[in-house]
């Protein structure tokens, strides 16, 4: 019969974790400040204020968002932004009609250059397994409750192609400058599980 | 493989909730984990195929209980064991020393990283053959993965849906993973209805997913 393919007094995973780590410091394996430099970009460098930046530029400025639908890697990087998981990243948009919205059922695939790394929901088996069968019921779930006339459609990350949603405009935003906008952009809405509010 | 990492489409699950003041890293070993995990293609001489198939390869008791990260530090460990780089149990070892245990550490082993070397950075390649179906081409998805490495979720298999995009072409999973060839091909973002997914009575959306040329035949 299946059984728990462990001891009961295995070591818990922060354990193994500095395990690991004193094994390949051992080997010289590794160098802490790589592994600090690593740690300290994807906390507070890299996360969802790039694509807050991205989104509010292409809401501010038309050629931008012609050329950020074109060739979204190549926008993208106009701000910089681009390295791991974002060798070619393709942008939908919502609008009133149609709402996209992104999942990888297989791992957790999300474009790291503008989102950062994926948050706890994304990552989720119940996110994961259920988004692609029954989206409008996990949507509204997460608070998002979409009309039955709005066309949905859902992007299962599967090759390296990473997909970024670009969120609708909310009203009443005519006269915000492109950093007050990046300002009410949310993670959520640029997977698709969130629209923004002005 | 048909593992547990393939989750598309499973029942049972409960509800999806977001904590909006997650942060990065809900613990420390979390971000060494992930610190690790993105540095273990170079630890041991593979790629991000290998290092995704090191995680579809966990238990699925691990898997599900271990959560992203600690899934992460799993396939560091399976990629480094299966390298020589470290030997099967020295991670637990050193883990049982360190907490005071008096437990023999393994032998260290000889590495035997994989005789590869990728003909260009990254997954995307430059390609001389034509696309084998245009966009609006009727497609099917294989009816079953190979025992390896595989981007063919389960919930797609055997459904037919409809080319929408030509996407670049990549190496294929399957066997970069494995280190036998890069095997570069065309990859089409195809669309199926959820009807033809999930039966009559489904929610009605669009389900779109690349699938390399491997996966597909004409339908």
């Amino acid at each position: 019969m299946t059984a728990i393919p462990h001891a009961a007094d295995r070591p818990g995973p922060a354990q193994r974790t500095e395990a690991l780590e004193s094994l390949l410091l051992e080997r010289g394996l590794i160098d802490p400040k790589v592994i600090d430099g690593l740690i300290n970009r994807y906390v507070n460098d890299v996360g969802p204020m790039n694509g807050a930046k991205v989104v509010a530029k292409a809401w501010s400025d038309p050629e931008y968002k012609a050329r950020l639908m074109e060739d979204g890697t190549k926008a993208i990087g106009e701000f910089g932004f681009a390295g791991p998981q974002g060798e070619f990243i393709r942008v939908v948009e919502n609008s009133a009609s149609v709402h996209n919205v992104v999942v990888c059922t297989l791992c957790s695939c999300y474009p790291w250059p503008v989102l950062g790394l994926p948050p706890a929901w994304y990552k989720d088996p119940a996110y994961r397994a259920r988004i692609v069968r029954e989206p409008r019921t996990v949507l509204a779930e997460m608070g998002l409750t979409l009309s039955p006339k709005t066309e949905v459609k859902v992007w299962d990350s599967s090759s390296e192609v990473r997909y970024f949603v670009l969120p609708e405009r909310p009203a009443g935003t005519a006269q915000m400058t492109e950093e007050e906008l990046a300002a009410i952009v949310t993670r959520d809405a640029m997977v698709g599980v969130g629209v923004v509010h002005a | 493989m048909d593992g547990i990492h393939d989750m598309g489409g499973m029942q049972g699950w409960g509800r999806v909730s977001i904590d909006p003041n997650e942060p990065v890293f809900a613990e420390p070993w979390e971000a060494k984990a992930f610190a690790f995990g993105a540095l273990s293609a170079r630890l041991s001489g593979g790629n991000l195929d290998a290092m995704r198939h090191a995680i579809d390869r966990q238990h699925p008791y691990d898997y599900l209980v271990d959560g992203y990260y600690g899934r992460w530090l799993g396939c560091v460990e399976t990629q480094l064991v299966d390298t020589g780089v470290l030997a099967s149990g020295a991670v637990e070892a050193r883990a049982r020393k360190l907490r005071g245990e008096n437990v023999t550490e393994p032998a260290a082993t000889e590495p035997h990283k994989p005789d590869y070397q990728p003909t260009a950075g990254g997954s995307l390649r430059t390609i001389e053959s034509e696309p084998r179906f245009k966009v609006g081409d009727p497609v099917r998805a294989k009816t079953s993965a190979n025992a390896g490495h595989s981007r063919l979720p389960r919930y797609t298999r055997g459904h037919t849906g409809t080319v929408v995009t030509i996407q670049p072409a990549q190496v294929l999973p399957d066997t970069h993973a494995h280190f036998v060839a890069e095997n570069a091909q065309h990859v089409y973002a195809v669309s199926f209805p959820s009807t033809v997914l999930w039966g009559p009575d489904a929610e009605d959306f669009t389900l779109t997913i690349d699938m390399y040329d491997d996966y597909l035949e004409p339908a």
